[in-house]
């Protein structure tokens, strides 16, 4: 079945063979104040250098702990927050050059974690949903908001005239889902979207996530801390460390062998499912360390076992190793000039000391 | 060997502008050094089951009946000092956000050594060299250092850690843990499993964790009971329940883990949402999500279907398995 977009979907400009997103080197530091002059004492290096692709029609998901930066690219990525440095291109077209942020926000929609906070609790669903398209001028709102209700799976006659606080955590999560798609978006970007829900509802709204996906060739940009999830919904995977990003791949290649310490680290971590063959062994000792005075050289140097003089000095650079072009880490390991004694063997790092 | 914690029929409502029924006849029975997990989605009862065990549900509010027995001792005939001395004492819990359960203004090392003078009755030194200990224990890095600072000042792996020393600083005869990890980074939630098996290894404390992840009832039970509605649907040992589960609920949250679900394949969810508890269940819970429903299943509760020692099942098509066997 060929995917239908939604009606006044942004027309594709450049073509499938150009991403439908490029970021490059987004920065954004966030001023820490203190003292009585409230004086800015110290910084807060929320996203550092991060640049990455996201693909027409793909899901790329964005893993990473706390602090390490994915809602704050998320947040740059919508313009809820405009960068320190860096570019945003949408389809070919540079956010604050060639495209405002209003069209910006027609391409692009986000879906928050927490369904409640995100809604106007004044607001008949109906009325959330509608609400978009009715100041940014689109026509039929009201039919178009029942449309995305019965797309999300909540029948209109039944829940249009509802409140939020009406409703379960599944059902505003699918709220939240129908007023993104009420503005005919390209891209939407799920922060911890299925995070705050109960096993049993999260199956039932990645099951919709999929459906919506392949029936109006949506791009999505899946947040989550849930490795499960991400290699169940993405395409691609993006790992982020302290504000950058340390390795990126197509996902079975990812999840098959991690190239960078921290990654192979982060899914030695991951419960096992399994009773007899419990983790014996944490894969890391202590907790990140705080973005406000990130480490220098590479950034999980201080907590990596395989680090050596150089990655205390010398950052390394993402980039792609051995035959796959696709698979990229920022490792001194995988780059054979840089001196690290496991560089240019083909070394793949494991998550647990052995 | 008396039991450690036996809970006999348990009942718990809690009645404000409507009545709700949280917890509704729930046996369970826990023996010396066991680690049990309590799994289920959120409202099923966990915490509530925990909170009651340490008789901290606010008691205008809310009405308990049943039996529950530590030791051998009745906890519900507990009152007074006999209340204080069992709460922190026999009987220590953990909860999911340390930073709201240690005291912001006392310093780490005061907090757990004034547990300690309290229900040990020991001089200031000795408690605080027995906080000291704790600390050590618990693997933070430079205790000494550590002893003098605010919870503000640890990260969220070190402060759990405290909390775990808070809790055990009396070493308790059974640990109550509330969701630990649920806050905490995949890396540090790894650390502090470890920590908890190695510990009630050590002290041979009885375990009650309650988690709503698979993942983290596998890496740490040694029995897991699978609770739904206040009531237990499920029980046995860790490989019982994840290699052969027997409840359509259990099969159902399992599946939803999607530790093996291929990329983009449509997944088995459960259909609905769990019930309102305003009223006690007259019938099977489960039935109105449940695949394999059948006219009985709604007309009665379920029955307890004992499928080995220690080992139940509240469903009524494994009666009808058992006896077509």
């Amino acid at each position: 079945m060929t995917p239908e977009p939604l009606p006044d979907t942004l027309p594709d400009i450049g073509g499938p063979a150009q991403p439908l997103v490029t970021c490059r080197d987004l920065r954004k530091h966030f001023p820490v104040k203190g003292g009585i002059l409230g004086r800015q004492v110290a910084t807060v290096h929320a996203v550092d250098g991060v640049s990455f692709e996201v693909r027409k029609g793909e899901t790329l998901g964005i893993v990473g702990e706390s602090g390490c930066g994915k809602s704050t690219t998320a947040r740059l990525l919508i313009g809820l927050i405009p960068p320190d440095q860096g570019e945003i291109i949408f389809d070919g077209r540079q956010l604050g050059e060639e495209l405002s942020l209003r069209e910006l926000r027609r391409g692009i929609q986000m879906v928050f974690q927490d369904s409640y906070a995100s809604l106007n609790p004044r607001l008949t669903v109906e009325d959330s949903i509608a609400f978009g398209p009715r100041i940014n001028g689109l026509d039929r709102p009201v039919e178009r908001a029942r449309d995305m209700m019965a797309r999300v799976g909540l029948e209109p006659a039944r829940f249009a005239g509802r409140y939020p606080h009406e409703m379960s955590g599944g059902q505003r999560q699918r709220v939240n889902i129908a007023r993104a798609l009420a503005m005919s978006p390209r891209l939407v970007v799920l922060d911890e979207a299925v995070s705050a829900l109960d096993k049993s509802v999260e199956a039932q709204v990645l099951n919709l996530l999929n459906e919506l996906r392949r029936d109006l060739g949506l791009t999505y940009v899946f947040i989550s801390h849930d490795l499960n999830v991400v290699r169940y919904i993405s395409d691609r995977v993006l790992v982020m460390y302290l504000g950058e990003v340390v390795e990126i791949g197509p996902v079975d290649e990812v999840y098959a062998a991690q190239a960078h310490p921290y990654t192979a680290s982060l899914f030695a971590a991951m419960p096992s499912m399994d009773p007899d063959r419990r983790t014996l062994v944490p894969p890391l000792s202590g907790d990140p360390p705080n973005p406000i005075d990130p480490p220098a050289g590479c950034r999980f140097h201080t907590r990596c076992r395989y680090g050596e003089p150089i990655c205390a000095t010398t950052k390394p650079v993402l980039r792609s190793f051995g035959e796959s072009r696709a698979h990229c880490a920022a490792c001194h390991i995988h780059d054979p000039a840089s001196g690290h004694s496991l560089s240019g063997k083909d070394f793949m790092p494991q998550g647990l000391p052995r | 060997m008396t039991a450690l914690l036996e809970l006999d029929r348990l009942n718990v409502t809690f009645h404000g502008e409507q009545t709700i029924h949280a917890i509704n006849d729930l046996s369970l029975r826990l023996e010396q050094g066991e680690m049990l997990v309590l799994l289920g989605e959120s409202g099923s009862g966990k915490s509530v089951t925990l909170k009651t065990l340490l008789r901290l549900l606010p008691p205008a509010r809310s009405r308990v009946q049943g039996g529950i027995t530590v030791n051998g001792a009745d906890i519900l005939a507990l009152s007074g000092r006999k209340l204080q001395e069992y709460r922190g004492g026999e009987v220590s819990m953990v909860f999911q956000e340390p930073a709201l359960a240690l005291d912001p203004v006392y310093r780490i090392g005061d907090q757990i050594a004034e547990a300690v003078r309290r229900k040990k009755g020991v001089s200031r030194a000795e408690a605080r060299a027995t906080a000291l200990d704790m600390l050590r224990r618990v693997r933070i890095p430079s205790p000494e250092r550590r002893m003098s600072n605010f919870p503000h000042e640890l990260s969220g792996g070190m402060r759990q850690r405290a909390m775990i020393a808070l809790a055990l600083a009396c070493r308790p005869r059974l640990l109550l843990a509330d969701e630990p990890t649920t806050a905490l980074d995949a890396t540090v939630q790894i650390q502090i499993l470890l920590l908890l098996r190695e510990l009630q290894k050590e002290f041979g404390m009885g375990v009650i964790f309650v988690t709503h992840d698979i993942g983290v009832a596998v890496e740490i039970s040694d029995r897991i009971a699978v609770m739904y509605a206040g009531q237990i649907i499920e029980e046995g040992s860790t490989h019982e329940i994840i290699r052969d589960p027997r409840h359509p609920y259990t099969q159902g949250l399992l599946a939803a883990n999607l530790h093996d679900a291929a990329p983009g394949e449509r997944l088995e969810a459960i259909p609905g949402v769990p019930p309102a508890l305003d009223a006690k269940p007259v019938a099977c819970s489960f039935s109105p999500r449940c695949p394999h429903a059948q006219p009985g299943c709604r007309a009665d509760l379920p029955p307890v279907v004992s499928l080995g020692p220690r080992r139940h099942v509240s469903c009524l098509l494994a009666q009808q398995d058992i006896a077509a066997q």
